[in-house]
């Protein structure tokens, strides 16, 4: 039985080929073939977290690079230009927000004087700043200050009123021109000051009407406010632009025409000084009506393009930082080890001390060294550098350790590969998902450690065209409880990028190396 | 004998390696240019000639030399020249060292216990939507800057509520009950991410060591869930853990500089931004001397703390 195979007899011309006719083949394959950075891919979106962390990021950085480029504009600009000066503390406004009180307007409560001077400003101009009021003329049981009060919602940008500016003969005539063109008022009639007592009275451009000497308005018995504008006199005034109540110069003999300019200077150089409303002279300035996404700061400027300009050097330095650590690192790692004994010991004991110094001390020393020769920036650079690359050359020195002895290094060894070859051809990819983790994972770590350094003053990065947003964190504190907004948005900005970097580097080393996934750090 | 041996070998290395960084402070410092007597005030002759005798205007290496005999060895850092004109420095730093300790101090009494059992309750459901409720707010606990949850506790618990002072109190009286209330919102702000932290890490070992088969086998056996955890996996999971607060612990006395100066904390670390900016270099030398101490003293303590709390591990052995 066991026989019956072996025994038969086949004749050998009954062997034939199984694939006489064509060749041998592999079955093609139906898919596409599968690499490790496809593999990664392929588990990092996975990821939910991940993802999102990503898109919040590049969210973030579009807005770093995108905001600067188009939305810099004259006003934002304005590095001789001090005009910023006169719009502090402006609310964000949108218009597409504007339901969700994302408005332009503070809810206050303010006193019957402030009450009567805000309102005034609306009274003159029409743009009422004033947009509601909630609860009218109560008086507050508890002070013990005899005054009533006002719950109102107040427009910041109308808020500022006017002003007094001093300008030359082509200036006052732009304006003019352009008064005319646009049909919107800028300078206002000039008011007769002399019956104020008080200086401060004399210089705030938002009276013009008849005050007491405590700044409270004297009304007429109709309860208006009663101006004090000033009549007849050249001021070169031909704009039709004019308030109600003024002739103009329809009738050339009226005699009641309001002056809007104090002439000063002879011929040679005139120069008037006049009232404008501040609203209506952004308009004129910038060709837009003055609306701030983010607001504007206690010094004027606008908070969304000046973040932005923050947001692009932070990540400028996190990404210059963690490359130069990355090569450095790199380097020094795989020499220590590769070759490791004495070198390693070596370079180890130099890590020992360079790891030893606190980092806020190296940034202070170099700050005090090298910021006046290269400049703060690069003094800050060479700070991270100076102790960053130690923890990216100790995780390829282990990785090093991993691979080195193994058998595919030996048989390349033998095949005659020289040691810069077997270091980067053969070991060094082996490291790469490390090292990418570890560089990603640097980046929030930088612009923590900026922000800080910024915050206290340590490291001084501002100028008109540049700040930090340690830096805007700081110049915020001081208003954190009357305009909480301008700390607002830059504590979101950095708070929203750390997270996101923190889930995108840890999705990142899940993804390289599925068998950390769940160990933090 | 062998861990004496050990224990001795480090912090020797450990002293050589302060006074390599220290001598570096040194000399950077000694290159930046000297402060002209004259922005001392009146008394310029008197700072000329103090300066004389202690040597400002010897060479580099003699300078170098007086500061290891009279500094590094006597101990003497020499008296505040901008800051706190004429006062000794180290007694103004001891001075100012009470507030810092005790805010961070309460702050690790806060989050010490709270991360753990954040951590143990995580670890227990874990993948379950508790879990993952934690683990979320962790993840935005740790990467959300401190100094953003001090804005937060400022605004809203300080001047919304009005629970606390804006600021922290004054005077040196520290165990009133207003100076302990005053220091709350600090203490807070330092909590959040001290709390996160030791969540994370201490699910991170509880749920690799709830997962092992000595824990199944202690189940077998016949213990309940909450013997076999507290008992067994949890004391496993704190050979980690517990090296971590001990570091924590001792980097405690550093402070946090950003957190000092947003609270207004009259502690060490307003004296290091104020030396910065003031330019006094004996604060600086000390106050950086005393940073890289405490960052190298945690970490040999870490390292050691694994032997004294797992005979089994043998630092540095050689197997």
């Amino acid at each position: 039985m066991e026989n019956k195979y072996t025994d038969m007899k086949i004749p050998a011309d009954k062997f034939r080929f199984v694939a006489d006719d064509n060749n041998l083949h592999d079955k093609r394959l139906e898919t596409k073939p599968i690499g490790f950075f496809k593999d990664v891919m392929i588990r990092f979106c996975k990821n939910r977290s991940s993802v999102i962390a990503t898109v919040i990021i590049f969210v973030l950085v579009v807005y770093a690079i995108i905001t600067p480029l188009c939305f810099e504009n004259k006003y934002t600009l304005s590095l001789t230009d001090t005009t910023y000066l006169n719009y502090t503390k402006l609310r964000p406004k949108s218009t597409l927000f504007a339901w969700a009180g994302w408005d332009g307007c503070i809810n206050k409560t303010i006193n019957a004087s402030t009450y009567n001077y805000v309102r005034a400003i609306g009274e003159e101009t029409g743009c009422k700043p004033i947009v509601k009021e909630y609860r009218s003329n109560y008086e507050d049981p508890s002070s013990t200050v005899d005054a009533t009060y006002y719950d109102v919602k107040i427009d910041s940008y109308y808020q500022n009123g006017m002003i007094y500016m001093t300008l030359t003969e082509e200036q006052y005539k732009d304006i003019q021109t352009w008064q005319d063109e646009n049909g919107i008022q800028i300078i206002y009639p000039a008011v007769d000051t002399s019956s104020f007592t008080v200086a401060s009275y004399k210089s705030d451009a938002n009276y013009w009407y008849k005050i007491n000497n405590k700044g409270v308005p004297v009304m007429d018995k109709n309860g208006n406010y009663q101006s004090l504008y000033l009549q007849r006199k050249t001021d070169d005034y031909t704009s039709v632009m004019r308030i109600e109540g003024d002739p103009g110069l329809d009738d050339p003999n009226a005699t009641d025409r309001y002056r809007y300019a104090t002439k000063t200077g002879d011929s040679s150089a005139v120069s008037y000084k006049v009232r404008v409303f501040t609203y209506n002279y952004f308009i004129y300035r910038y060709g837009f009506e003055p609306s701030f996404l983010f607001g504007t700061n206690s010094s004027g400027q606008d908070i969304f393009t000046r973040l932005a300009s923050g947001a692009r050097f932070s990540f400028i330095l996190a990404i210059a930082v963690s490359v130069v650590n990355l090569f450095i690192g790199a380097v020094i790692g795989s020499c220590m080890g590769y070759y490791g004994g004495w070198v390693d010991m070596t370079i180890d004991r130099l890590c020992d001390i360079l790891g030893g110094v606190p980092f806020m001390v190296v940034a202070t020393l170099f700050q005090l060294h090298f910021a006046n020769k290269v400049g703060p920036v690069g003094s800050l650079l060479f700070a991270f550098v100076l102790t960053g690359w130690i923890g990216m050359a100790q995780r390829v020195r282990m990785q090093f350790y991993r691979f080195k002895g193994q058998e595919y290094i030996l048989a390349a060894r033998t095949l005659g590969a020289r040691d810069s070859r077997l270091m980067f051809k053969h070991i060094f990819p082996n490291s790469l998902g490390t090292i990418i983790t570890g560089s990603v994972l640097t980046i929030p770590g930088v612009i923590f450690s900026e922000s800080s350094l910024t915050y206290l003053g340590i490291v001084n990065l501002e100028s008109s065209t540049m700040t930090s947003v340690g830096t805007m964190l700081a110049n915020g504190r001081g208003f954190l409880t009357t305009d909480p907004y301008i700390i607002f948005f830059p504590a979101l900005f950095i708070s929203l990028l750390e997270i996101s970097f923190n889930l995108f580097g840890n999705g990142l080393r899940d993804a390289f190396n599925p068998s950390l996934r769940g160990v933090d750090d | 004998m062998y861990m004496f041996k050990y224990v001795v070998k480090r912090v020797l290395l450990m002293i050589v390696t302060l006074f390599i960084i220290l001598s570096m402070c040194f000399i950077f410092v000694k290159l930046l240019p000297n402060i002209p007597t004259q922005q001392f005030g009146k008394d310029m002759a008197l700072i000329a000639a103090r300066r004389e005798q202690l040597g400002y205007n010897k060479p580099l290496i003699e300078q170098y030399g007086i500061f290891i005999t009279r500094t590094l060895l006597g101990g003497n850092w020499g008296v505040s020249e901008t800051l706190y004109t004429g006062q000794d420095v180290m007694d103004k730093f001891i001075e100012k060292l009470p507030p810092t300790m005790m805010i961070n101090l309460y702050s690790m009494f806060i989050s010490v216990p709270l991360g753990i059992l954040f951590g143990i309750y995580a670890a227990l459901k874990k993948n379950k939507w508790q879990d993952h409720f934690i683990s979320t707010a962790v993840m935005i606990l740790v990467s959300v800057p401190s100094y953003v949850y001090a804005f937060l506790v400022q605004y809203i618990l300080c001047f919304r509520l009005g629970w606390f002072p804006m600021l922290m109190d004054a005077g040196t009286n520290y165990f009133s009950w207003s100076m302990f209330k005053s220091m709350l919102p600090a203490v807070f702000s330092l909590a959040f991410g001290t709390i996160a932290g030791l969540t994370r890490f201490t699910r991170a070992e509880l749920t690799e060591v709830l997962t092992s088969d000595y824990l199944l086998l202690a189940r077998t056996k016949g213990l309940t869930k909450a013997q076999t955890t507290v008992r067994h996996a949890l004391r496993n999971a704190m050979v980690p853990i517990f090296p971590m607060i001990l570091g924590e612990f001792i980097g405690i006395i550093s402070g946090s500089l950003i957190i000092e100066s947003i609270f207004g904390v009259p502690g060490v670390g307003a004296l290091y931004v104020n030396s910065i900016n003031r330019l006094d270099y004996n604060f600086f030398m000390l106050l950086s001397a005393f940073y890289t101490a405490i960052g190298l003293v945690s970490g040999i303590v870490i390292d050691l703390s694994y032997g004294f709390i797992d005979p089994r591990i043998r630092m540095g052995s050689a197997k």
